[in-house]
């Protein structure tokens, strides 16, 4: 798919949303198609983190390994985005990510993103203010997990 | 919010008998009773709750979470964490309790018609809400839209299992389930409730939600509706005090000016939002 089509895709995604044009060319010049199997791994917990994902149809656990067992602490969903560690470095992933149904999704090359956003700050800020609410989002819903509401002594 | 006529004597247990005892999951069953005083009828209201005694060990207010359509036959989902909960769980056909009740509010199911219905149910939370899903199923055609949402612990501690598939599979109806963890075996969602919410399809200007489950949940919950813009006064939750006689008298379940038990336990959160915010409550 050529990368104009690739822009417009981006424009039209909810976390891209409110991109002006210039910029979602910037980004669509990072990125690519991408297509996983069902039971496909998309990356490994430690491998580094040059690549982040904008799920547009699919499913993907993201998963700690450990002991034989894989436990799930979050899936993700269409217009969800996978493997935030792109962000912060040492740049590794902190967890596997598995597709659980064929999955397509858009690539976007954290490195070349990198670059772009040291060379053109009002685009980091964009993407900044994007990804840090995605963050504290997913913290807050780490810390309702970790909090354990219907555990054990519950009794609603 | 609606208010039933008390019990002609509401602190005299009526004498019931264990008709089935079905564990739901590792630390939770549900067990239907019959009276055994020749009194058929048992009316209550989607959201109230009944006093049961097992005798020798106690009384403990739980939910009625059976068909209001099915009078005769009382439902509740017990989870055994204390001494009489345990010995609830232990309860065979043939056994008799006492029950007072019905007490409290209900659901405001009839008052939701002509909009969209949200039931938001957080693990043994369902159990309460589970007769309002009943009321609100045989009255479909007078909703826009139910959507049904529920978080548990994980996939083993999912309450009404089978049921739940059933309502997901009935047209006009949405229903999504969420766990906090899963093994690698789980087809489901993993995330907090709050995910759901903000997936779910409804109008916030135009539906009445129902939340129960455990107060942290409830709080992040509202929250939730709150950003997409639904009104307090939409919102509704049952609340969980300690509740001793189910009158209003005893003040243990005293919250600020209310009595649980007897103004609640569901209540519009616009009543209860200042109220909430008192830590010492």
């Amino acid at each position: 798919m050529a990368k104009k089509d690739l822009e417009e895709i981006i424009a039209q995604e909810p976390f891209f949303r409110g991109l002006n044009a210039d910029f979602c060319k910037t980004i669509a010049r990072c990125g690519k198609h991408v297509r996983f199997d069902k039971g496909q791994i998309i990356y490994r917990q430690g491998d580094p983190a040059d690549t982040f994902y904008v799920i547009r149809h699919g499913y993907v656990a993201l998963e700690f390994p450990g002991g034989g067992r894989a436990m799930v602490h979050q899936t993700l969903h269409d217009g969800d985005l996978a493997n935030a560690e792109w962000l912060v470095a040492p740049y590794r992933c902190l967890w596997d990510a598995r597709a659980v149904a064929a999955t397509v999704a858009i690539a976007l090359d954290a490195a070349c993103l990198r670059g772009k956003c040291d060379d053109d700050h009002d685009l980091g800020y964009e993407l900044m203010k994007r990804f840090v609410p995605l963050v504290v989002e997913r913290l807050s819903h780490a810390k309702l997990q970790a909090l354990d509401v219907y555990g054990e002594g519950s009794t609603t | 919010m609606a208010k039933s006529p008390l019990p002609a004597d509401p602190m005299l247990p009526r004498r019931f008998r264990v008709v089935e005892n079905t564990r739901e999951t590792v630390d939770t069953y549900t067990f239907s009773i019959a009276a055994m005083d020749g009194v058929s009828e048992f009316s209550f209201a989607p959201g109230q709750f009944n006093m049961l005694y097992l005798f020798g060990y106690g009384e403990v207010p739980i939910s009625i979470c059976g068909d209001p359509a099915q009078p005769g036959l009382l439902v509740h989902t017990v989870r055994a964490t204390g001494s009489v909960t345990q010995a609830f769980a232990s309860l065979k056909a043939g056994d008799m309790i006492g029950v007072r009740g019905p007490f409290g509010s209900s659901w405001p199911v009839a008052a939701a018609e002509g909009g969209d219905v949200l039931i938001v149910a957080g693990g043994l939370g369902l159990a309460p809400l589970r007769s309002a899903i009943y009321r609100l199923l045989a009255r479909e055609g007078r909703y826009r839209r139910i959507v049904i949402l529920y978080g548990a612990r994980s996939p083993d501690t999912i309450l009404f299992a089978e049921e739940l598939k059933r309502w997901r599979d009935q047209p006009g109806i949405s229903c999504d389930i969420t766990v906090d963890y899963a093994d690698a075996n789980w087809q489901g969602r993993v995330g907090v409730i709050t995910q759901l919410i903000a997936q779910a399809e409804f109008d916030p200007q135009q539906v009445v939600a129902l939340i129960c489950g455990p107060e942290i949940m409830m709080r992040f919950s509202v929250a939730a509706l709150k950003s997409l813009g639904v009104s307090d006064a939409s919102i509704h939750v049952s609340l969980e005090r300690s509740m001793k006689c189910a009158l209003g008298h005893c003040g243990h379940c005293q919250f600020g000016p209310l009595f649980v038990c007897k103004d609640g336990p569901v209540l519009p959160y616009d009543q209860i939002a200042t109220l909430l915010g008192v830590a010492e409550l």
